[in-house]
């Protein structure tokens, strides 16, 4: 099958049948084996235990930040190309990164109680994720407005206006002084201990896997549920 | 650092992960069977898609050619 051949929803919806099950049965390996090596990674030596609260705080940062990123590239195939599924692909997108997003904001709030003393504070990391947060329930709450399906343009500008978002959260711990600490991976390698990098980066690969598979999975919702409505209106069409 | 006096942030934190992932894997799985059955239930209807089998029932163009 090639890979122009996913527009038509009827052969997404089959590719969708044949891989879900195994994009699924592999995630739940892969997030039971980086679980396990997070569980026995040793402590941090400034940190101590708490460490162990990296390995879903760090991951959920990121898929917060690639699912805005897959729904902007969406967002432009829709106003650019019009392509069938690129709305689709944006409206799935959305409750799973919202989702990541709390997950990122949770855990950063309960790791922050023991090393910063505080479970919040407006700092300029801090308040872009959850500027994040609120786009996505913003951008969800759009979506439940449209009655058509196809009439996906205002969604598709929030998604890229609200795309602004991504840069301030990457660069914010160096474009101001914030609490946070700054980044720990960069283009020429991580400063953070290989004991400790190679279970989050299993985690990071497992939660990739994870969005991936609940993608798909909710894409294919979507265009049932967009069967559904065009049958629905073919059949009041009928009965009047 | 205290093992016993951080364990309840871990705990929470791995516990908040199980409650949203979860939720959300759960939220999907009813979501994709209630619109499977909605289809099946259209189906036993009368209603199929137009792309569904060549002699199939085509409630808008009957509609039309009954206006």
């Amino acid at each position: 099958m090639a890979l122009t051949d996913l527009a038509n929803p009827s052969r997404f919806i089959s590719f969708a049948n044949r891989v879900i099950p195994w994009l699924g049965g592999l995630t739940v390996i892969a997030l039971a084996f980086g679980l396990n090596q997070a569980i026995s990674a040793p402590n941090d030596y400034q940190q101590g235990d708490t460490v162990k609260i990296m390995y879903l705080h760090v991951p959920s940062a990121w898929l917060s930040m690639l699912a805005w990123a897959v729904m902007s590239v969406a967002a432009l195939g829709t106003l650019v190309w019009r392509h069938p599924l690129a709305d689709v692909a944006a409206k799935a997108a959305a409750p799973i990164g919202a989702a990541f997003a709390l997950l990122c904001l949770v855990t950063g709030s309960l790791w922050g109680r023991p090393e910063w003393g505080t479970y919040w504070v407006w700092d300029a990391r801090l308040t872009s994720e959850l500027v994040l947060f609120l786009l996505y329930l913003g951008v969800i709450a759009l979506w439940r407005t449209v009655e058509d399906p196809a009439r996906a343009a205002p969604a598709a500008i929030l998604t890229l206006v609200g795309a602004i978002d991504l840069p301030i959260i990457k660069f914010s711990v160096d474009w101001w002084n914030t609490l946070h600490q700054g980044a720990s991976f960069g283009l020429t390698g991580s400063n953070i201990y290989p004991t400790i990098l190679i279970p989050l980066l299993i985690m990071a690969v497992a939660f990739t896997l994870l969005f991936v598979t609940l993608h798909l999975a909710a894409m294919r919702n979507e265009i049932l549920r967009r069967r559904v409505r065009t049958q629905r209106l073919l059949q009041a069409s009928a009965a009047n | 650092m205290e093992t016993i006096g951080h364990l309840p942030f871990i705990v929470g934190s791995y516990a908040a992960a199980l409650v949203i992932i979860g939720g959300l894997v759960a939220w999907i799985a009813v979501d994709f069977r209630a619109q499977r059955r909605a289809l099946a239930d259209l189906e036993l209807r009368g209603m199929k898609r137009r792309s569904a089998s060549p002699t199939q029932h085509r409630p808008m163009e009957e509609a039309k050619e009954k206006a």
